[in-house]
């Protein structure tokens, strides 16, 4: 159900927050083999949705009052685990909120557990967890993506209506992709990064996955606003992101809206059926009013290599911080402090991080630091010009999300760079910072889900998410599921929506 | 580029990360192969260009130089792996 069915119900009394947390406990507790949830905290949701039900009752409920959401595990959560998928930070009980966190307390949520990940959010399939590989809800034997694999698969499962992530090259909207849910990446800076656990500063960036545009839209409101303690966190005025959705349905409600269409990401090396399905949604898009200009984005098939200097670079940094002193794992065994840090950083890191490590210290390293990190920050503002000039020409942008449906677990383990190119299409808006989201579009005949991306200019998240409802009102893509406890063995209906 | 034995050995002392005989090997294909994707950037014409370091090109904002954080060491220090006396316990770094 999405939140706006069940906020609904919770205040028609046809049933209550406690009754709502009993049966995601419930769910949760027979999806295991998903692999969804890191922590789950029964006792603590419960006691918050006895305070909702309270709330509710005296008739004091905002819109998320009551509803059962869970957090990527890279948030502070005050007095719970936060391990960030990692075994450095195994047993870390977060002594604060992350803003976001605080956030969506206040705004009534009860948070029921910590959602799977890749470690450190390094990656885009959510194996490279400590705590093992998250399972794509449609197909076991698939990746749900990544790097919020958790949080994306327990919304496609319907375990919580909603939950947070975190996205730096594309970590909520691949995910979103092939998990067939919604997921928003806002404007850096809309989202307070305060209490999210370091690992591209200038890129990372909180969203939200849900099965609808407007659920997403309730979510964003409810998580934005400035925050002192993130120097990058912007002062604007707070934004109803669904007060465009509330407009009546015209027969061409997207009138006089301009669809740019990179060539670029139409592009070979894109599975048939992702362009196919991205094709559709464009017609569909048009049906609905809206008319299509080809837009030019050259720099961007650099955005890759960009950003694999760019985010490593940054995490050697962030990731410094762990070296078995202050918190997490600390090696048993060591002669000094030097090999203290040397065996805690071995133990405690996965294989991907401590790549990522070595990559952005060589990156940054005497004699190398013009060539590659300055060299890939010019051509990050090449990337961001290609996507001024292409918003002066139309109004959103638009294209497959991932290049592919989702993949076998343990397929590009071994091949970083094949893994690297997942996010393809979705590292630009990072490197940008302008917002993006990917909503459902369609299945493969496999029945795996394919996302369609939509892009926005910076601040553009209320115009985005309007196309992603009006889009939602006219198809059924989003309110399909797969078959109920599977773990993604069976499999769902037809293909239509 | 490619990666030679001593550089991954200086590349993990560099980054305080014990790297395994047995694995280096595997670690220098890897970054060979990372650094073949990135190399590509080095023939892209940037002349002229600003480097861009955020995504906002906005001012940091000064705050009133009041204190703001309290003092919670106890709360912070229970999850050091060594503490006694209020201090963060390490090996001994002077004889």
């Amino acid at each position: 159900m999405t939140i706006g069915e069940l906020a609904r119900a919770l205040r028609a009394r046809e049933t209550s927050s406690v009754e709502l947390v009993q049966e995601t406990l419930a769910r949760i507790a027979a999806s295991q083999a998903i692999n969804a949830f890191i922590t789950v905290d029964a006792d603590g949701a419960l006691a918050q949705a006895r305070a909702a039900d309270s709330a509710l009752a005296r008739g004091d409920a905002e819109p998320l009052t009551g509803i059962p959401i869970a957090h990527k595990d890279v948030f502070m959560t005050a007095g719970l685990r936060t391990t960030c998928a990692s075994r450095m930070l195994e047993h870390f009980v977060a002594p604060y909120d992350a803003h976001v966190v605080a956030k969506l307390r206040e705004a009534g949520t009860v948070l029921v557990g910590k959602t799977n990940m890749d470690e450190f959010a390094m990656g885009s399939s959510s194996e490279t967890s400590y705590f093992g590989p998250v399972r794509n809800p449609w197909s076991a034997q698939c990746v749900p993506g990544g790097s919020s694999g958790g949080s994306a698969a327990a919304v496609a499962a319907g375990l919580v209506p909603a939950t947070t992530g975190t996205d730096t090259g594309g970590s909520i909207r691949q995910p979103a992709a092939l998990t067939g849910i919604c997921g928003i990446k806002p404007t850096y800076g809309v989202c307070s990064r305060y209490g999210l656990i370091a690992f591209a500063s200038s890129l990372d960036t909180p969203g939200a996955f849900a099965r609808t545009a407007e659920d997403c839209a309730l979510l964003l409101a409810a998580m934005a606003g400035h925050d002192a303690r993130d120097a990058t966190s912007l002062d604007r005025p707070a934004e109803d992101y669904r007060r465009l959705l509330a407009a009546a349905s015209a027969t061409r409600p997207l009138e006089g809206l301009r669809i740019g269409l990179p060539r670029e990401y139409f592009a070979s090396g894109i599975e048939r059926e992702v362009i196919a399905a991205v094709e559709a949604a464009i017609a569909e898009l048009r049906a609905l009013g809206a008319t299509a200009v080809d837009v030019d984005l050259p720099m961007v098939k650099h955005a890759v290599p960009v950003y694999y200097v760019i985010a490593p670079a940054e995490a050697s940094s962030n990731l410094s911080r762990f070296d078995g002193v202050r918190y997490g794992h600390r090696a048993a065994q060591y002669r000094d402090l030097t090999e203290m840090y040397c065996r805690t950083r071995a133990e405690g890191f996965g294989a991907e991080v401590k790549r990522r490590i070595l990559v952005g210290t060589y990156v940054l390293s005497h004699g190398y630091y013009d060539a590659y990190y300055l060299q890939a920050q010019k051509v990050r503002r090449l990337i961001a010009q290609d996507f001024a000039r292409a918003f002066e020409r139309c109004d959103i942008v638009v294209g497959p999300t991932a290049p592919t449906c989702a993949f076998a677990i343990g397929a590009k383990t071994n091949d970083p760079v094949q893994m690297y190119l997942n996010d393809i299409f979705t590292i630009a808006a990072n490197l940008t910072g302008m917002p993006a989201m990917s909503i459902p579009c369609g299945f493969t005949p496999d029945r795996l889900p394919i996302g369609l991306q939509i892009q926005g200019n910076y601040f553009d998240e209320a115009r985005m998410l309007n196309v992603a409802h009006r889009y939602q009102q006219v198809t059924g893509w989003h309110l399909q599921s797969p078959s109920p406890a599977s773990g993604g063995e069976g499999r769902g209906e037809g293909l239509s929506p | 580029m490619s990666f030679s034995p001593d550089d991954v050995t200086r590349l993990a002392r560099l980054a305080r990360i014990d790297v395994a005989d047995d694995e280096a090997r595997d670690v220098r294909d890897k970054l060979d192969a990372i650094f073949g994707l990135i190399d590509a950037l080095q023939s892209i014409d940037t002349a002229g260009i600003e480097p861009m370091a955020h995504a906002q090109d906005v001012m940091m904002p000064l705050r009133d130089d009041v204190v703001t954080a309290e003092n919670r060491r106890e709360l912070y220090q229970a999850q050091a792996p060594a503490v006694a006396d209020g201090l963060y316990l390490v090996p001994k770094v002077l004889e």
